[in-house]
């Protein structure tokens, strides 16, 4: 194992790729969707129509959405934590049944069954959704592992945070990862903060792309605000796993607008930490700016890219507040699948 | 002209204080813009502007106490509104339900909730088990041992569906720790017969996983106790997937290793999980005693669209019995083994437990006392309607387990007699468990803690007032 391999550090802004005019609107009205949908969501939180908990992925949005774009859609599995809205709608699940599984109704993903961290898709390969920090890990293993028993060459895209970084079954994940060379990216969703506590309050070292080094998985940090980057790395690391050559690991470092959940009061960091971040370092705004400077659209056609998804986020809050609650029967129901 | 409302910081959050204005009316606003901060007595919460528009009126004053959840707190004047938009009307509509105002909430929200009708939870499903399938005449019968009826059934299955596999600590090279997989990595090579790291608690997992994906993992513990690390997985990845998803995503799989305790191991490596998994909606739990059951209910259980934790026994891998030499021999899951029929007492029973209650039961006979056995095989889901009708016929029960006593399967089953046969009782349900206290290690003090043939007749004789 070449030492060099397991130790690439993240480049520098500058090498950000190029991108085409149409990846640059692809994933600015990718973005978008997510951040006004997210948006739409807290708000209906703070209505009292979704309930529980609801963990809002405004200011990741270039994670999932590079990721994606440089992964086969539908073809490669993805599997994430309970921040996991973004998720879906970037790999094309129905935002009505999204946001109707927020509310719990009977049109929700999970029939109103699952909530906001429970909602799943076998047709599009997206395996939730799970409340559990770190059980996705050993979970999107085994999504590489079935791959490589039946010889199909889909890569398990495996996504979590800088909290579950810590936990125990992402290492034991990473031994049977690498001795076994399955075809899975483990994505670091580093926003700083698991929960209330800072990574540098958790981790006894914070470079987490080095946290495979014991197991000579390579590793590298990237600039999870800037979608090209993103992408240029998942290009990478996608085409690590699907060759044969085992795990990767990327650190995304990003950063999340909203509290942990939709209760935190947000004590743990600066105001101005959070207004740095999203005047000078937003994933979206980012994007706009290069369309405009480059010519790739007008302000006008940017306005009707907005209208559109705005349309896509009413009409998800409409049904998800207008559809009705599961019918009783559904209680005992999807207990056991019935022989 | 939407209005703004008071949000809520939780679903138990009534009111709060609006503490702050940060926009003044003629304010022009966009999406993400905070307006406004609410405390409560728990947590401050910036409010921000959902909509591109222009603060109108100010309807809440900073500082106001005690402002309710969904109040209106401002008047927010959407772009365009007095302009003669040429917005046409289908714009409009669905801009009216994007903030709807506080009845239309609370209707959606809550009406449901309180009509009391809806509260009430309908009858839960009532479970009907199939029977045994009848063995054909001239069927021989080979003697096994429970060993050799466990691997038979792994690789009768791993033959006919090449999405089972066995993945555990020492399971191919090795031969497996007790020697259940023998000879599997022989005839299935090591793509499916896999050796794993000790790594309970990931294995499990990625076992899951792999369910998840379509395949059927057969994840072998090298015991239970080891698999206590994995209990997060089995409960919340396997056991409530499907319902979680709505019925979309299942795990079709078994988790299978010796339970209970075996000779001399001390506290950490004698513990009897029947009860702990007996209790999980979404699991199967089998815990079989003779060699034929073992085999057919493997076959079942690898076979089951559903997750399967199947509880063998160390002492018992040894002892042998009669085991139908057919193509295919599956057992129903779900349903109890009446293993001597009799009028006096009922005695229930299942994996090891049955050894003390079959020696039991011979001293029993042989002193008169005509007993009827009840090998349970499947713990969940119960054959509850077996027991019940043996209870009708005895009036008297017997439960005889290697578990604690306290949530044990044996108060399971008396709380169902409660419900279900309390005008056929005679006497109280008795129950014969471990000792309540971890396992000494000691030999006498261990044989103390297990139930013992004598509890078990001593029980007979209590609730047939023969003592």
């Amino acid at each position: 194992m070449a030492r060099k391999a397991t130790a690439t550090k993240a480049r520098a802004k500058s090498n950000a790729p190029e991108f085409t005019k149409d990846q640059e609107l692809h994933a600015f009205r990718e973005m978008l969707l997510i951040r006004r949908f997210e948006e739409k969501a807290g708000q209906m939180y703070g209505m009292g129509l979704i309930g529980g908990f609801c963990h809002l992925y405004i200011g990741q949005e270039a994670v999932v959405t590079g990721i994606t774009m440089a992964s086969k859609k539908g073809e490669d599995a993805q599997i994430t934590g309970y921040r996991d809205h973004g998720h879906m709608l970037v790999m094309d699940l129905d935002p009505d049944a999204v946001m109707a599984e927020l509310t719990g109704r009977q049109g929700g993903l999970s029939k109103g069954k699952g909530g906001s961290m429970h909602m799943f898709s076998t047709e599009h390969r997206f395996y939730g959704g799970n409340g559990i920090v770190g059980a996705q890990v050993p979970l999107g293993t085994g999504l590489a592992f079935a791959a490589k028993y039946r010889g199909e060459d889909t890569v398990s895209l495996t996504y979590f945070g800088d909290g579950a970084a810590n936990q125990g079954q992402v290492y034991e994940s990473f031994n049977m990862a690498k001795l076994w060379s399955l075809p899975v990216v483990y994505i670091i969703e580093n926003n700083k903060y698991a929960m209330g506590t800072s990574l540098e309050r958790a981790a006894a070292t914070t470079d987490l792309s080095q946290r495979g080094l014991s197991f000579g998985i390579p590793g590298e940090q990237v600039d999870g605000m800037d979608v090209r980057m993103v992408f240029e790395a998942a290009q990478r690391a996608i085409e690590h796993a699907r060759s044969g050559k085992g795990p990767y690991i990327l650190e995304m470092l990003t950063y999340r607008y909203r509290g942990h959940s939709m209760s935190d009061p947000a004590k743990y960091r600066s105001k101005d930490e959070v207004t740095t971040m999203r005047t000078e370092r937003d994933p979206i705004e980012q994007v706009r700016k290069r369309i405009v400077e480059l010519g790739y659209a007008s302000e006008d056609e940017l306005k009707e890219i907005e209208k559109d998804v705005r349309a896509i986020v009413t009409k998800a809050a409409d049904f998800a507040t207008r559809d009705p609650e599961p019918d009783a029967s559904e209680l005992w129901t999807d207990v056991l699948v019935e022989q | 002209m939407p209005d703004i409302l008071m949000p809520a910081l939780s679903p138990t959050m009534e009111e709060g204080t609006l503490a702050k204005w940060l926009v003044k009316e003629g304010d022009k606003v966009g999406p993400g813009d905070v307006i406004a901060e609410i405390e409560t007595d728990k947590a401050t919460m910036e409010v921000e502007a959902v909509d591109e528009g222009t603060i109108g009126k100010l309807l809440v004053a900073e500082g106001t106490e005690g402002v309710k959840v969904n109040a209106p707190i401002a008047q927010l004047l959407v772009e365009g509104e007095e302009a003669s938009s040429p917005a046409p009307a289908q714009e409009d509509a669905p801009k009216e339900s994007e903030q709807p105002g506080p009845d239309a909430a609370i209707d959606a929200a809550s009406q449901p909730t309180v009509s009391s009708k809806s509260d009430a939870a309908p009858a839960a499903p009532q479970f009907t088990p199939a029977s045994d399938p009848d063995i054909p005449e001239g069927a021989e019968m080979v003697t096994i041992s429970v060993r050799e009826a466990l691997r038979d059934a792994m690789a009768e299955e791993m033959r006919a569906d090449k999405d089972v596999f066995v993945m555990g600590e020492e399971v191919a090279e090795y031969q497996g720790a007790y020697k259940v997989t023998q000879g599997l990595l022989q005839e299935f090579g090591p793509e499916r017969v896999v050796d794993t790291p000790i790594t309970e608690h990931g294995f499990a997992g990625l076992g899951i996983g792999a369910a998840f994906a379509g395949l059927k993992p057969i994840v072998e513990f090298m015991t239970w106790n080891f698999g206590m690390q994995a209990m997060d997985q089995i409960i919340n990845s396997a056991a409530k997937q499907l319902y979680m998803s709505g019925g979309q995503v299942s795990a079709p799989m078994v988790f299978r290793g010796p339970n209970g305790a075996a000779a001399r191991v001390g506290a950490q490596h004698s513990q009897d999980f029947s009860a702990w998994y007996s209790h999980v909606p979404g699991l199967i739990v089998i815990a079989p005693y003779t060699a034929a059951d073992a085999k057919g209910l493997l076959k079942a259980a690898i076979r089951s669209k559903n997750p399967v934790v199947f509880l063998e026994n160390e002492i018992l891998y040894g002892s042998t019995g009669e085991v139908p030499e057919m193509d295919d021999f599956v057992l129903p899951i779900g349903k109890a083994r009446i293993a001597r029929e009799g009028r006096d007492v009922t005695i229930v029973s299942f994996s090891i437990g049955m050894r003390y209650a079959t020696q039991a039961t011979e001293k029993l006979v042989a002193a008169g006392v005509d007993v009827e056995l009840i090998d349970l095989r499947t713990l969940r889901p119960m054959d509850v309607g077996t027991i019940v009708e043996s209870v009708k016929k005895t009036g008297r029960l017997v439960t005889v387990e290697e578990g604690w006593p306290q949530g044990g399967i044996g108060a399971e089953i008396a709380a169902q007699m409660m419900e279900h046969a309390f005008d056929y009782l005679d006497a109280p349900v008795t129950r014969v468990t471990g000792k309540d206290v971890p396992m000494p290690y000691a030999a006498n003090l261990e044989k103390m803690a297990l139930p013992s043939v004598d509890e078990v007749i001593a029980a007979v004789n209590a609730v047939t007032y023969r003592s």
